[in-house]
């Protein structure tokens, strides 16, 4: 009943795992400042758990003594801090301008086709997010896109069918 | 003679050159060099002299930008030095190449930059979505802490220095350096009013350089085969070579280390391969998405700051986007505006209230539903969002290819117009 | 002095500040959102477009901010150039595009800056017709509504909440065109200033929740200058009265107190004014109400005032029963304290700093006192005075202080040093640079220490604590140190200590020495100037009880808060007759054998005196209708007794009142001898608002007392802002309007007043003797008592808006004590087993040994406990429970 009678944030936490402790507390000694650690911890966290959850927020929070304003603040801002679940393969599909001249629409048209999700879903399966990604930098070998850490260059109908077999098999291309 | 020091231990289809490889070939041989004896003050005064002009985009002097940060005794004992790394400029494909191709050239750069600031720490401010980079740099920076590039007294020198690589969390907008900075400060990347500059007062309130890629990989040669060898390489004004790329519909799209000063049209023939069949060329954004269009006529202009300056439009990163008879001029810009307005910070309002308005109008005259009066917006919104008018070069940089796109290809957009 | 050009005219400027500010303190209107005038320039909205110039040749010029423009010496601008003109309607324009245009339902209708300055740049027709962006409102809790479709994206909220006051749970969220300012998730937002969003947003996002409930347009509200009666501070304010309820309280600039902010217990603590149990004059009575009266003007009537009654009732209440009849209304611990208060404040070698002052203190130390819960405008300025290091770094570094983000950048966490001594964690710790936690009697002895390292003549006190050399040091090398503390604590000794230390800064230095002993309400100070030392509440009680006084008269206070509730039934049912004049029931007024109400503070005018013994005047906003009268008026021996013949007597029986002689503004001083309306010159729908109960319109009630008249006719208020309710100028309905009645930006107001200060500094006198205490061996627990900003005010706790924020009667314990005694978050304990009941709180960062005990709203007799307490598990029992408690140091395993 005490619970109830005195509000307590804690109970939102989750307990970070040990790896990323570890990963944070090595990055406070790459940068003096506990804000600078705020963000890298969100991209910690999320490369252990996929995104960053609430729960996963308030935990960064407790731990580093910033307000979880401060870490939502930067979250939200930047391109690569997923604040929602996504699927276990998240394209990142350049739009950008060189890949625009070079056809992206027509390869977008078909991802959207074949898993059936459009910009900022996820397919029912779990398997896909689709998300926009400015350039890409690869702008000789466009239309590009990353699935995951991968990069995959000179696009076609086909190759996308390819890869999302793939894909959908494993959850890394080796 | 060396003639393409960016590059010379580029080879894409093997992984770059670990330590020993890269010494082998004069790698290190600069900070070998600086650590006979040469002092901050020398090294800063021969970076002037080279007459290195910054490559990522504004093409400011960088031993004059060095210069700035305050030195001697009541000066702040911490300076950094950051590596703008964060490639992110639509059609902008060369800081990828010399990271992946040959990172301890951009190691030994830091070396030298940071040694001139007197900095002890350096980061590197990476994008995200460069993971090979990450990993070579990472390695690189382990082969150099190994070899005494790197750590405490370098070479002897009393000097130290450690490298940081810190990868963006994503924005566009990291690229501007102040806004760079406050996202490496964990904070929102929001630039910031300059001055104070970040040399005064920049990463956490320190004296900071933030230099590109590009510009720092200049760095090892001049040090390495001097200023005469350097300056011998250009074929135009400035010094140096450049990093030069393509992208769009010609035969052989991609990126070439090259000297300063060579004709657009030997670029695009003699590299790109000229046009694919069919096609003509429209018009091309020289130096990135946020450079003003230039047409065919310009094709024999030489391609250095100067030259592209006097035709309107700007070198900037040297890597140019082309626009083809059978693309539509007002798709290719609506897909800039929209890059620009999604990339937006939100701080000050001609960029963030105005790139939306613009795009709505692109929307609709790509679906052929555009009306005179919203032509006469897009109009106003390139002086409206101009330089001096907003917070930072984002929205200038927008109104590049609009005001110009408006200019040259004003007859596709009177099509558009829903009559 | 720089000279600039604008716009072909010379104008004599300050370079130090930017063109923007130097363009509105000459008066010239140019538009801008995002620059604040005490939280300098970001330069994000834009709007402040001018053309600047190179030199007298140069024709194009180039367009530049003017908040991010120094106005350096020959600059040459223009506001009037047609492209600049241009660009800032195009600003307004677009920042317009997703504005939803509800003028009409918003609450800031009528009193917008955005809506002014759409109007000033000329746009007026729109043209964006694509789809706007919408955003989902927050729940922010009780104070303030959040509709963030009307946000303009000008940064000023967080620039505000978390730069300015150090708030941490707002936040700007997403970015582009979707940019949102709001919580990480609904909540009230934490902040005790958080109400000044209301009026630092250019428009209706941020907005008064209470207001709204009852919401009327600014110029239908008759208002006048107030003074706040939350605490002792004195914040100037505006209140306002719509249909005989007082609506809203809003900030009225004073520029050597609360400038442009107030806090939240001001703001939103008001709303007991209108409360149905507001004492009514019952029918039974009313006939002979004088013939009840007059029992009472004899001569064994002894009187106990109220340091929330103003000095002219409690000086009537004196002048009634007689000076040495006369009785202080507060506790005697509190009454020792307020007296050493004021000796201290006559003392040649201590200033009593403004709130102004405090912010240029470089180097402070807070001995026990919470000022953010007993003089939160206080804390807001002390969360300033650490930013002088910053300031001092920026011009070494040639930036000029305007430049907000740069200076707060170049800085980071360094700031001046801030020393706090405390029982328990504050809402200034996160600025401090030393804190100090332990029982209220180590405390002491740190201070002590302290002070015994700046000079040697000091009492003699040594502290184990190594954090005394280093507060000693940067005390005795700062520019301007100062010293905080109070009497709220309830130990006279930190009082002492904070005497003695400033004392010893004083002799080190040769110089005076700001020292700030805060006041717990609005009329301490000015009740105890007129109270004699040996007459205290104490001495009264027992002259009751012995049967010395068989007639009692209680002003305005409930004497259950002020001594242990035995002694005072005990004394109150020996008297004959009780008199007891009041707004509210309290337990006393339960006694009373003639209850009288009496007036609250917008209902009357009168004069208040704050901590620093700034006597200021509050003006009546409206009338009483349940015949309430000011209880001055009710003690009068004569009932046609004037207000103004009241002050002469007050200032001829009491020197130190010389002072509020100038005050109040006489008729005469008037335009044509026309009075000042407290309505606006738009005040709609007076012939139509009593329709309902009958279609005669009333005569306008007559004020013959005041400069200011129950109408909307008379002269406003123009450029003197002598009598400033609600600042109003043409073009400029917001309260930005203020710029057009200071001498510049931020400065004084043009011919208007600060009010006066009653103290002369002509005494010395030398170190306080302290006797510490030996720790008592009975194993009970150091009291330290806890107040909170929502409860602790006895008036403001009886307001709605407050009420949702308030909290039971809790005993914070350290986790040792807690686990020795088997007590768990949550319990409820019985404090020395005599009836008084708590909720346990177990916080983190408690020393052992100290309970740290709030009272509720008086639910604990405190007065009945000793400094060391035992505590009892009982039952549990809840009424709010802790639902609303802000502390840092929760201790949180286990849920």
């Amino acid at each position: 009943m005490s619970g109830n009678l005195i509000a307590s944030t804690a109970r939102k936490a989750r307990k970070l795992t040990e790896e990323e402790v570890h990963e944070i507390e090595h990055e406070m000694e790459l940068y003096p400042d506990k804000k600078a650690v705020g963000l890298e911890a969100l991209k910690i966290v999320q490369k252990h758990q996929g995104w960053v959850s609430d729960e996963s927020m308030q935990a960064i929070s407790k731990f580093l003594e910033i307000p979880v304003s401060d870490l939502e603040s930067v979250a939200t801002f930047f391109n690569l801090v997923y604040r929602q679940p996504v699927g276990e393969n998240v394209i990142l599909f350049c739009n950008s301008v060189s890949c625009w001249v070079m056809g992206c629409e027509s390869i977008k048209s078909h991802i959207n086709e074949k898993l059936g999700i459009d910009f900022g879903q996820t397919s029912e399966d779990g398997k896909f997010t689709f998300l926009p990604v400015p350039c890409l930098g690869d702008c000789d070998k466009a239309p590009v896109m990353m699935v995951g850490d991968d990069l995959h260059r000179n696009l076609t109908h086909d190759k996308i069918d390819e890869l999302i077999l793939t894909y959908r098999k494993s959850k890394q291309v080796e | 003679m060396i003639v393409n020091p960016l590059t010379k231990n580029i080879d894409m289809t093997r992984p770059p050159l670990e330590i020993s490889g890269y010494e082998s070939n004069d790698g290190y041989q600069s900070i070998k060099n600086i650590a006979k004896g040469m002092t901050s003050t020398d090294v800063l005064q021969k970076t002037k002299d080279s007459g290195l002009k910054g490559r990522g985009g504004a093409g400011f002097p960088t031993g004059l930008k060095w210069s700035f940060v305050p030195q001697g005794e009541d000066s702040p004992k911490q300076k950094y030095f950051v590596v703008n790394a964060d490639e992110m400029e639509p059609g902008t494909f060369k800081d990828r190449l010399l990271m992946e191709g040959d990172p301890h050239l951009l190691i030994e750069g830091i070396i030298i930059g940071s040694f001139a600031i007197q900095a002890d720490t350096a980061y590197i401010f990476l994008r995200g979505e460069y993971k090979v980079a990450e990993r070579a740099l990472r390695k690189a920076i382990d082969e150099a802490r190994e070899r005494g590039f790197l750590g405490k007294n370098i070479l002897d020198t009393g000097f130290n220095l450690d490298i940081i690589v810190h990868t963006s969390a994503g924005r566009y907008i990291c690229g501007e350096e102040t806004a760079l900075l406050n996202a490496l400060e964990g904070k929102r990347a929001n630039p910031r009013s300059k001055p104070p500059f970040p040399q005064v007062s920049g990463l956490w309130g320190k004296p900071t350089i933030v230099n590109n890629v590009e510009t720092i990989c200049n760095l090892p040669g001049i040090f390495t085969y001097g200023i005469d060898w350097y300056q011998s390489l250009t074929k135009g004004k400035d010094h140096g070579t450049k990093l030069f790329g393509i992208s769009g519909k010609v035969k052989n799209p991609g990126c070439w280390e090259l000297p300063l000063g060579i004709t657009i049209r030997e670029l695009l023939e003699d590299y790109g391969g000229g046009m694919q069949e069919g096609l003509d060329l429209r018009g091309f954004l020289p130096g990135g998405g946020s450079t003003d269009f230039m047409l065919p006529e310009h094709l024999d202009l030489k391609f250095d700051y100067d030259d592209i300056a006097q035709a309107g439009s700007r070198l900037a990163t040297g890597t140019m986007i082309l626009l083809d008879n059978e693309t539509c001029p007002v798709g290719m810009i609506g897909n800039l505006m929209r890059f620009f307005s999604h990339e937006s910070c939100g701080f000050c309002t001609p960029c963030r209230d105005g790139l939306p308005w613009v795009v709505a109008i692109f929307d609709e005259f790509c679906k052929g539903q555009g009306t005179r009066k919203d032509l006469e917006i897009l109009h106003e919104h390139v002086e409206y969002m101009g330089p001096g008018r907003t917070f930072c070069a984002l929205a200038p940089g927008a109104t590049a290819p609009l005001g110009s796109g408006l200019r040259y290809f004003a007859e596709d957009f009177e099509k558009l117009i829903k009559e | 002095m720089a000279k600039v050009v604008i716009d072909g005219v010379e104008y004599e400027v300050n370079p130090d500040n930017n063109l923007l500010q130097e363009c509105l303190s000459n008066g010239l209107d140019l538009p801008y959102f995002c620059w604040h005038p005490c939280m300098g320039s970001v330069g994000a909205c834009r709007q402040c477009a001018v053309k600047q110039y190179r030199d007298s040749e140069d024709t194009n010029g180039n367009i530049v901010m003017a908040c991010m423009t120094p106005a350096a010496d020959g600059a040459i601008i223009s506001i009037n150039d047609d492209q600049a003109k241009d660009m800032r309607e195009r600003v307004i324009e677009s920042l317009m595009i997703s504005h939803p245009h509800d003028c009409p339902v918003c609450e800031e209708g009528g009193e917008c800056h955005l809506q002014d300055m759409t109007l000033m740049s000329g746009h007026n027709y729109r043209r964006y017709d694509k789809k706007k962006v919408t955003h989902r409102n927050q729940y922010l809790g009780p104070f303030i509504n959040h509709e963030m479709n009307r946000c303009i994206t000008c940064y000023r909220c967080v620039r505000y909440y978390d730069d300015y006051a150090g708030g941490t749970d707002l936040a700007a969220q997403a970015s582009h065109h979707h940019t949102y300012f709001g919580r990480y998730e609904e909540g009230v937002l934490e902040s005790e200033f958080s109400g000044n969003l209301v009026e630092v947003c250019p428009t209706g996002v941020f907005t008064d929740k209470a207001f709204s409930e009852h919401y009327s347009r600014k110029w239908d509200l008759q208002t006048a200058p107030s003074i706040c009666a939350g605490c002792g501070t004195g914040c100037n304010i505006t209140p306002g009265e719509r249909y005989g309820t007082l609506r809203r309280v809003v900030n009225r600039y004073n520029s050597e107190i609360n400038g442009y902010f107030i806090c939240d217990r001001g703001r939103f603590g008001f709303d007991y004014v209108n409360s149905p149990e507001r004492i009514r004059l019952s029918p039974e009575i009313s006939d002979d109400v004088e013939k009840k009266l007059e029992q009472f003007k004899t001569d064994d009537a002894i009187g106990i005032g109220s340091p929330r009654a103003s000095n002219e009732s409690n000086f009537a209440l004196r002048e009634l029963v007689g000076e040495d009849r006369f009785f202080s209304g507060l506790s005697d611990s509190d009454h020792e304290a307020v007296q050493l208060t004021l000796a201290l404040g006559q003392d040649a070698a201590f200033r009593s700093p403004s709130v102004k002052e405090i912010e240029l203190a470089d180097a402070v130390i807070i001995i026990g006192e919470d000022v953010t819960n007993t003089s939160p405008r206080v804390a807001l300025a002390l969360r300033q005075s650490v930013r002088n290091y910053a300031m001092d770094l920026a011009k070494q570094s040639q930036i000029p202080a305007w430049q907000d983000a740069a200076v707060r950048e170049l800085a980071q966490h360094d700031r001046s040093p801030l020393a706090i001594l405390t029982p328990y964690t504050t809402r200034l710790d996160d600025i401090a640079s030393e804190i100090v936690l332990g029982p209220p009697s180590q405390l002491i002895e740190v201070a002590g220490a302290v002070a015994k390292a700046i000079s040697e003549n000091a009492p003699t006190i040594s502290s184990g604590d190594d954090r005394v050399a280093q507060i000693a040091k940067y005390l005795a090398e700062a520019k301007r140190p100062l010293i905080v503390s109070g009497c709220s604590a309830g130990r006279i000794d930190f009082i002492k200590v904070a005497a003695n230390l400033a004392r010893a800064l004083s002799e080190q230095r040769q110089e005076v020495i700001d020292l700030c002993l805060t006041a717990p309400e609005a009329n301490t100070l000015g009740m105890s100037m007129l109270t004699n030392e040996e007459n205290t509440l104490g001495a009264a009680l027992d002259k009751i009880r012995r049967g010395e006084a068989r007639k009692v008269i209680v002003l305005e206070n409930d004497l259950y808060r002020r001594a242990p509730h035995p002694d005072v039934t005990d004394a109150l049912e020996k008297a004959d007759s009780l008199l007891v004049l009041d707004q509210l029931p309290t337990k006393t007024t339960e006694k009373a054998t003639l209850l009288l109400p009496a007036t609250s503070f917008s209902e009357h005018e009168a004069t208040y005196v704050n901590y620093e013994g700034r006597a200021q005047v509050s003006f009546q906003v409206h009338q009483n209708n349940s015949g309430a009268l000011p209880s001055w008026r009710w003690l009068s021996k004569d009932r046609k007794e004037n207000i103004s013949s009241l002050t002469e007597r007050l200032v001829k029986c009491s020197c130190s009142f010389e002072g509020i002689k100038t005050l109040r503004p006489e008729i005469h001083v008037a335009v044509s001898g026309m009075q000042i309306p407290r309505q606006s010159h738009r005040y709609s729908g007076r012939t139509a608002m009593r329709a309902n109960l009958n279609v005669h319109e009333p005569k306008q009630p007559v004020d013959e007392e005041s400069v200011l008249s129950f109408s909307m006719e008379g002269i406003p208020p123009g450029k003197d802002a002598t009598i400033l309710g609600a600042p109003w100028s043409p073009s400029w309905n917001s309260n930005q309007s203020i710029s057009k009645f200071q001498e510049e930006v931020n400065g004084d107001l043009k011919q208007g007043n600060t009010g006066q200060l009653l103290l002369d500094r002509d005494k010395s006198d030398t170190y306080l003797e302290i006797k510490l205490d030996v720790p008592k061996a009975d194993g009970g627990l150091e009291v330290a008592l806890v107040h909170q900003i929502f409860g602790s005010g006895e008036l403001s706790a009886k307001s709605k808006a407050l009420q949702k924020r308030m909290v039971d009667p809790y005993i914070g314990l350290s986790k040792a004590d807690a686990e020795s005694l088997g007590l768990s978050q949550g319990d409820s304990v019985s404090i020395d087993g005599n009836g008084n009941v708590a909720a346990v709180v177990v916080r983190t960062k408690m020393k052992v040994g100290t309970a740290a005990l709030y009272c509720g709203e008086n639910d604990i007799d405190h007065h009945a406990l000793g400094e060391t307490v035992h505590l009892q598990k009982v039952a549990s029992s809840h009424h709010r429970g802790l639902g609303n408690l802000i502390v840092s140091d929760l201790y949180e395993e286990g849920y």
